[in-house]
This record gives structure tokens, C-alpha cells and sequence, in this order.
């Protein structure tokens, strides 16, 4: 019986559980509902509480514990000459034995027999299932296969048959505790706070997971690699996976984190005044109608997923930056070749720069309207003029919430993956020239993880410790914006 | 005093308004460059985004068609099945020679003879070879078709269709362009009969993923989105109400709450790929569910959404008045009742609109798709969440990389259907605010 089914039963149980719960508080009211505690749903809702949640407590450990118990007993089956060789080859022959077993339903009678008589035509027989044999199968292992097989039934059987158990018990013993006065709603909402409670730990749980896992794959990777190698490291060079031992290259984060940085400032320098003048002006200037115009629309740019502007920076200004530079470069010497390539720090610096504007805008067009009117109407009514009183009190009382903002954005910047991977190129290098290509740290992480993957070689594990030092860089500075943002929030109210 | 004011006591007076009048005129000068600076970059941000909205749509609008050729083939038995032996062997239907079929159809309305081999060469260029599969499928359907002659509409060669929407410059010297100028002649001939016409491309919502550009579809990629828009949409949804309404109604006031607040606050601002990593070590590695699966990326998604649609809920939370709560507390409702009965239905309007626009975010991400394999050449459409797939910014991210000029008019056209469902997520968001915001 599949876990779907005993799900589907045990739902069934606990619907009827509420029902029989629900009449036995209203029988027991004998028409008069204000003699009991809580609402009849409450009662129904206890019984049908009390015989779900074990079982379910029930299923959730018994699937996540049998199968290492059924899986260790199958190995410990092994004959002694399997048992004696390396763990990985092990683990390679348990492959095939689960494999099998998951063939073995599939075939009939004859097969099974032919199989036994002649090991060799196990491969054909279950190729024409659809399951593929890598190796030669031995003989024990279709024992172990149907040992395996058997197991797995025997446990399920047993889950099946406790789990309905426990439900049925469940709501019989639900159903006694019912009476007038058992403060059924009292319990029911414990159950949902509860739940909520779990719900918000959510969070709590991915940040957690988020640091361990980075953490344990990155330490995995600093003991092949050393710590100070990594961080100091100006040569990034990994090799490729799997090529023996004298494929040891060279993890040096400093070319990425240049790369990064340069790109990240090179669309700063693009979206800071742009977003800035826009959000002053929206704020400052705009008749309403504009406002209700030009803002959305601007935030539209923000709605746009990056990879359409990735692609955008591949086709469109990646070739028209290079094509402008030809025709300038011609007009000046006569040599028409371009200076700036297609895939450069300037492209997917000024896209990224474009894509950020509206970040910069909305989040400094809110802090400057809350800058009180009354600095406002103070430094207007001695005669300073409204570019005036932008430029010497409201930008001074604003500063540091743009500050923070611009942190934000900036922390947006240096974590942006799609532009950087169609639009920075893939060289590791440390150069000063905007017109050529750099890489970055998220282009790193996307390049080392996509493709097979081999969870033993650093040149896979390296993007752990890159995405944890991406991690790391990015929460400093969005806990040092929101701690400017707050403070800064708190002078005026 | 009074001598300073007399006009005659000298120079003061005159030259000082003319100082003042510099002054002025250099303040408003400065007010005005102020001004124009602003709307400078108003300008320039919108200017990005028409030229980049406008050089999607205008290389991506031919897209949604497809140059087709449709003329009778006759179904020979001499090609597909010279020794006759279709009974006893099913690989001869599989394996026949279904290009030759359509070869020959076309060289006979061309009337090129069936000897000029050069030219019968550059007839075969002219087909996709997705006519292969189109052929054999009809004849695998209905093998009784053999030796009959019937009208089969097959896909143009991507360069082909290029052509004929006008894409190729003909004025470039021929042996530099993919297309020959008798294809074009040809192309034009059967044209003007009627055999090659240009319809709309159903391939691209219907196909999976091809190597021949003419005949690679989303339709992996949209069942994919679908099956990460679904989990995200059953997962975040309750979770993050329910987080929501724990934070903002129950919390007590202490460390635990407040490290759970920076925590969300935190968490949405996290690179989209960290959470790759994340899903790549827990849900692959870790609990070893399969790569490629639209479960994995939805779970993915999730988390990734979760922050968004909790700091939405709660806003929408706190905007409903103390009165509702007062007024159902003192009428004898439980905390739990009140909240579930009269602040969440009054909330409802914010919370689904702060989850559509999560749910359009997730739509758009590309990058910790990537790490967890969605990045994977699928032919077959998923049956269910756990085959592999890919998504929609996926595939957008494969085509961009494809080098034929094809596929970059399909990947325009893809981030065109991309931009349609985010357009219409967000405007169901806009309406669903007009529609039921309350001022209180």
C-alpha cells in the first residue's frame, strides 16, 4: 500500500472523526448548545485533532528511519567478499542491488527463471523495462534485491496497519473524552498557535540552513584548499574536476571580488545620479499627474527579471558599445577597430546600472518625503529657492537614509547573477580597463555548479565558499543600511 | 541713517540692485539646470526602457510565426519500405528514408530533375529536419498511408524562414550568407503557388526544447513554470500567512521575535543565488531529492518568496483598524476568532496582492534555477513535478546563448511571453487593490 493511500485513509478516518465528534457534543447538549464549553465544530475538531496528528507524527519518523534500518540490514546481507572492499565500491554494488529491486515486480515468471539460470541476460531483460544496468550483476545480488524488496513490504505493512491503528484508537479515545465542560476550543487554538509557531520558525530555519549548509561544503573545501590561499589567492585558474591529483588549480578570490566590485561601481556611477535626480524631481517638482505617471513606469524597470537584461546587454548593447567604438576610434585615427568588446565591465556595468535606477528612486524618493515640511516651508520662506533648499536642507537631513539605501543597492549589485553571466564575460582578470571583459563572483558560482557535477572536488565546493562569502558581504551591508534606515527613521518621528 | 539712503551720497545705491539682479538671475539659472537635471533622468530611465522593451519586441514579434511548407507527398513504397518487410520488422517504419519523401514532392514542383544532384542537395537544406519526425509520426499513426499521395505541411529550414521574413540581407555576396540565391528563387516560386506561406507558430507554445532552432518550443518550459508557480503558490501562501499572523498578533515582545524580524528583513534581501547553493545542498545533496525537478526549484522558490509575501501580509495586517478587533474581542470571540474570522478576510485584498507580485518575482528568476539543474536539454513535456524540466527564464537563458540568428529571434519571442505573464500578474495584482481597497 503507498503512503499516498494510507494519507488518503487516514484523512478519511479523521473526517469521520470531526463528524462523530461534533454529534456526540451536540447529543450531549441535548439541544441546549449553552451548556457546552466551546462550539460543536470545537469538539468535532479535538477528536478529529487527537486521531490525525499521531499518526501523522507516526509516518513523518517511520518513513525518514526505515529506510536506513532496511538499507543497513540489506548491506550487512552482503557476502564478506563485498563487505571487505572499499566503502565506495559498497555503495556502488547497493546501487545496483536497488536498482534490481526496483526491476524485479516488473518481470514475469520465465524472466525471472532465465535470469536465475544466466546472470548475463539479466542487462538485455531489464533494458527492455527501461532500467538501465551499468555493470555486470553477480549472483547474490538478486538476492539481496528481493531481500531488499521484501523488507521494504514487511515495513510498510507494518506502518500501514500501526498507523490506521493509532488513528482509529485516536478518535474512540477523542470521542470519550468529549463532554460539556472539556474546554475543546481552548485546545484546538493551542494547536493552530502551534502551527503558526512552526510556520514563523520557517525563517529562522532557512537562515540556518542557509549558513550550515555553506558552511559545512565550505569547510570541506578550505581542507584541500587553504583559507589564506583562497582569500589572498590573486590567480584564479580551477582546472577542471576528476583529472587525478595534478589537477590542483589555483582558487584565488581576489580577481572575482575586483571584478565584482568594478562592475558593481561601474553601475553605481550609472544609477546613483540618474535614481537620485529622479526620486529629487518626482518628489520635489512633479505635478501629481506626473508623479502618477513617470513613477510607476520607472518601477516597471524593476518588475523586469534580470535575464531580459542580460540578454538585452548580449544583443543590443553589448554589440552597440562595440560598433560606436569602432566608428569613434575610426573618426579619430582611421583605424576602424573597436575598443571596447562586446562582453566588458562597461555593458553589464551600465545595464545593471539601468536596472537599479528604479531601486535608488523609489527608496530615496520615500525617505526625502518624509523629511518634515517644515524645514521645507522654513527655508523657503527666507528666500532660498527650491533648488536650494533642496541642495543645503533636505539633502543634509536626508543623507543618511540615501546613504542606506544606496547600501541596499549596492548590495543588490554585487549579488546580480543573469546580467553579469550574458554581459561581464568568463576571464578572471585584474585589469583597470572598463572596455574588456572581468568576471564576477556570482558568474563563478553559476559556472562551477552547472554541467555534472562531482560533490568531492573543490573545483565543485569552491562555489560554497564563494557564495558564502557573497552571504557574508551582502548581510554587512544590508544590517549596517537597516541600522542607518532606522536610526535615521527615528529622528523625526 | 539718513545719509545712506539719499540716492546722491554715492555709488551704494545704484550698483547694489544690479549686484542683487546677478545674483537672482544666477540663483533661477542654477533652479532651472536643477530642474532640467531631473527630468534629464526621468527621461533617461524611461528612455531604457522603451529602447529596451522596443528591441525585444522588434526582434521578437516574427517569432510567433513560423514559415511552413505544405504540398502533397506521395507516401512511395519504393523510399520507406523497398524490401517490404514493414510486417515482420517495426524498425523499418522507424529508420525509412522520410527526408527523400519530401525531397522528391518538392523537386517535382520545382521541376528540378531527379539527377541534378547539387540542386536536389540544396532542396533538402530548404526542409527542416523536424519534416523527419512529422512524416514518420504519420505513418507510425496510419501505416495504411503507404503508396498514397497526401497533403502534409512540414516546417521550413530555419535559415529558409529567416529568408522569407525578410531577415537575411540578400545584398551580402552569396557564398557569405546561409542562403543560396536559387533557394531564394525557389523560395519565392513557391511562394507565389501558395506551397510556402507563413503561419502562426503553435510549435512554440506546444514543443519542447530542439537543437534545430525552426522547431524548438516553451512548452517544457511553460508546464515547468506552471509546476514552480503551483508549489510556490500552495507552500508560501499558508506559511507565510500563518508566520504573518504569528509575528504581528501573538509574538511576545522579545529577542526570539526580534531576531525572527531582522531575519525576514534580511532574507529578502539576499542574492536570488545564494539560495541556489541552498537548494542545492539541502534538497539535492542532503535529502537527495532528483535534479532537474520543478519540486526542487518550487521549494527553492519558495523560501526565496517567503520574506516578500510576510512583510506584504503583515503590512496588510497592521493596516486593519484596532476598532474590528475591539469590536469582536468584546463581543466575547476568542483572540484566535477574531483574527481568523474578521481581520484576516479584511486583510485578504493586501495579501493576495503582495502574493502575486512574489509569485511574478519567482516567475522571472533565472539564477538558483541554474544550480539545481533546470538547466537541461528536455525534450518531453513532465508528466509530473519530479521528472525533469525547465522554466520559462531558463530556457530564455539557453536560447540567448545559442549562437544561430534563429534562435535569437525565439528567445525574443520567449521573453515576450515571459513579459506577458508578468504584465498580466501585476495588472491582476493593480485591479485586485483598486477593487477591494478599504480606506479606513
Amino acid at each position: 500500500m503507498s503512503t499516498k493511500l494510507l494519507l488518503a485513509i487516514l484523512l478519511a478516518i479523521t473526517a469521520v472523526a470531526f463528524a462523530l465528534g461534533r454529534m456526540r457534543a451536540l447529543s450531549l447538549s441535548g439541544g441546549k448548545l449553552s451548556t457546552l464549553h466551546s462550539r460543536p465544530n470545537y469538539y468535532g475538531a479535538y477528536v478529529a485533532l487527537v486521531s490525525f496528528l499521531p499518526p501523522l507524527l507516526l509516518v513523518a519518523v517511520w518513513l525518514t528511519v526505515s529506510p536506513f534500518n532496511v538499507n543497513s540490514a540489506v548491506r550487512d546481507s552482503f557476502p564478506d567478499s563485498v563487505k571487505a572492499q572499499s566503502s565506495a565500491q559498497q555503495s556502488l554494488a547497493f546501487g545496483m542491488v536497488s536498482t534490481l529491486a526496483q526491476g524485479l515486480p516488473m518481470l514475469s515468471e520465465d524472466e525471472l527463471a532465465s535470469i536465475k539460470q544466466d546472470p548475463a541476460r539479466l542487462q538485455p531483460v531489464f533494458a527492455g523495462k527501461g532500467l538501465a544496468i551499468a555493470a555486470e550483476a553477480q549472483p547474490y545480488m538478486l538476492d539481496s534485491a528481493a531481500t531488499l524488496n521484501a523488507m521494504r513490504q514487511r515495513s510498510q505493512l507494518a506502518l500501514v496497519t500501526v498507523a490506521i491503528a493509532l488513528a482509529i484508537a485516536g478518535a474512540f479515545v477523542g470521542l470519550r473524552t468529549v463532554a460539556p465542560q472539556l474546554r475543546a476550543r481552548n485546545k484546538v487554538e493551542r494547536v493552530i498557535l502551534g502551527s503558526l509557531v512552526v510556520a514563523s520558525s520557517i525563517a529562522i530555519l532557512t537562515t540556518v540552513g542557509i549558513v550550515a549548509s555553506m558552511l559545512s561544503e565550505s569547510l570541506r573545501f578550505f581542507s584541500v584548499v587553504p583559507a589564506s590561499e583562497f582569500f589572498f589567492g590573486t590567480v584564479w585558474d580551477p582546472r577542471f574536476a576528476g583529472a587525478g591529483a595534478s589537477s590542483a588549480g589555483q582558487f584565488g578570490l581576489i580577481p572575482l571580488l575586483a571584478g565584482t566590485l568594478y562592475i558593481g561601481l561601474v553601475a553605481m556611477l550609472v544609477a546613483v545620479p540618474v535614481g537620485l535626480f529622479a526620486a529629487i524631481h518626482m518628489a520635489e517638482y512633479a505635478t501629481p499627474r506626473m508623479r502618477a505617471i513617470a513613477k510607476p513606469l520607472l518601477e516597471v524597470l524593476a518588475g523586469i527579471p534580470t535575464i531580459v537584461y542580460g540578454f538585452f546587454a548580449l544583443v543590443t548593447v553589448g554589440p552597440f558599445l562595440r560598433d560606436i567604438s569602432a566608428s569613434l576610434n575610426g573618426l579619430a585615427t582611421g583605424n576602424y577597430t573597436s575598443f571596447i568588446q562586446a562582453q566588458s565591465v562597461l555593458t553589464a556595468g551600465i545595464v545593471m546600472g539601468i536596472m537599479l535606477i528604479p531601486y535608488v528612486s523609489s527608496l530615496s524618493d520615500d525617505i526625502i518625503t518624509a523629511v518634515p515640511r517644515a524645514l521645507r516651508d522654513g527655508s523657503l520662506g527666507l528666500g532660498a529657492t527650491r533648488s536650494e533648499t533642496i541642495k543645503r536642507v533636505i539633502l543634509p537631513a536626508a543623507l543618511p537614509g540615501i546613504v542606506g539605501a544606496l547600501l541596499m543597492t549596492a548590495s543588490r549589485a554585487i549579488g546580480e547573477t543573469m546580467i553579469v553571466v550574458l554581459a561581464a564575460g568568463v576571464a578572471a582578470r585584474m585589469q583597470l580597463n572598463p572596455f574588456e571583459p572581468m568576471t564576477t563572483v556570482t558568474v563563478k558560482i553559476v559556472n562551477q555548479l552547472t554541467g555534472d557535477l562531482e560533490f568531492t572536488s573543490p573545483q565543485t565546493l569552491v562555489a560554497f565558499a564563494l557564495g558564502i562569502t557573497l552571504f557574508c558581504i551582502t548581510l554587512a551591508l544590508n544590517i549596517y543600511a537597516l541600522y542607518i534606515v532606522r536610526k535615521y527613521r527615528e529622528q523625526y518621528e | 541713517m539718513n545719509e545712506m539712503i539719499k540716492p546722491a551720497s554715492g555709488g551704494l545705491v545704484p550698483t547694489a540692485p544690479t549686484r542683487r539682479d546677478i545674483g537672482i538671475r544666477r540663483r533661477y539659472a542654477a533652479e532651472r539646470r536643477f530642474r532640467f537635471y531631473g527630468l534629464a533622468a526621468i527621461a533617461f530611465g524611461l528612455a531604457f526602457l522603451f529602447i529596451l522593451l522596443w528591441s525585444v519586441v522588434s526582434k521578437g514579434y516574427t517569432a510567433f510565426q513560423q514559415t511552413e511548407i505544405t504540398l502533397p507527398i506521395e507516401f512511395s513504397e519504393k523510399v520507406i519500405d523497398p524490401g517490404n518487410k514493414r510486417a515482420t520488422d517495426p524498425n523499418v517504419l522507424v529508420t525509412a528514408n522520410y527526408p527523400l519523401l519530401m525531397r522528391n514532392a518538392l523537386a517535382e514542383k520545382l521541376g528540378v530533375s531527379a539527377t541534378d544532384r547539387p540542386a536536389l542537395k540544396q532542396i533538402s537544406a530548404m526542409v527542416s529536419d523536424s519534416a523527419r519526425v512529422t512524416l514518420r509520426d504519420m505513418v507510425a499513426a496510419d501505416p495504411s498511408i503507404i503508396g498514397k499521395t497526401v497533403p502534409v505541411t512540414v516546417l521550413a529550414s530555419a535559415n529558409v524562414d529567416s529568408a522569407f521574413k525578410g531577415q537575411i540581407d540578400l545584398s551580402v555576396a552569396e557564398t557569405n550568407r546561409k542562403v543560396s540565391d536559387q533557394q531564394i528563387g525557389w523560395m519565392n516560386q513557391l511562394a507565389e503557388q501558395g506551397v510556402l506561406a507563413k503561419g502562426f507558430n503553435t510549435g512554440l507554445f506546444v514543443n519542447g526544447n530542439s537543437s534545430r532552432p525552426e522547431a524548438a518550443g516553451l512548452g517544457v518550459a511553460l508546464v515547468g513554470s506552471l509546476y514552480l508557480m503551483g508549489i510556490v503558490l500552495v507552500l508560501s501562501l499558508p506559511i507565510g500567512v500563518a508566520a504573518s499572523i504569528y509575528l504581528e498578533e501573538f509574538a511576545p515582545k522579545n529577542r526570539l521575535t526580534d531576531l525572527i524580524e531582522v531575519n525576514i528583513n534580511n532574507l529578502a534581501a539576499v542574492p536570488s543565488i545564494v539560495y541556489g547553493l541552498l537548494g542545492l545542498a539541502v534538497f539535492i545533496n542532503f535529502a537527495a531529492l532528483p535534479r532537474s525537478a520543478p519540486l526542487v526549484g518550487g521549494l527553492v522558490l519558495t523560501l526565496m518568496t517567503l520574506p516578500t509575501i510576510i512583510i506584504a501580509t503583515r503590512a496588510a495586517l497592521r493596516a486593519v483598524p484596532p476598532s474590528i478587533r475591539a469590536a469582536a474581542l468584546g463581543l466575547g470571540a476568542s483572540q484566535m476568532q477574531t483574527i481568523f474570522h474578521h481581520v484576516l478576510p479584511l486583510a485578504m485584498p493586501g495579501i493576495l496582492t503582495g502574493t502575486i507580485i512574489g509569485l511574478a518575482h519567482a516567475l522571472g528568476e533565472t539564477a538558483p534555477l541554474l544550480l539545481i539543474g533546470m538547466v537541461a536539454f528536455v525534450a518531453n513535456v513532465p508528466a509530473t513535478p519530479l521528472e525533469p524540466s525547465t522554466a520559462l527564464p531558463v530556457q530564455i537563458y539557453m536560447w540567448a546563448n545559442e549562437a544561430e540568428r534563429a534562435f535569437s529571434e525565439r528567445t525574443s519571442g520567449a521573453i515576450m511571453v515571459l513579459l506577458a505573464f508578468l504584465i498580466i500578474m501585476n495588472l491582476g495584482a493593480i485591479m485586485l487593490r483598486r477593487r477591494f481597497e478599504r480606506r479606513w
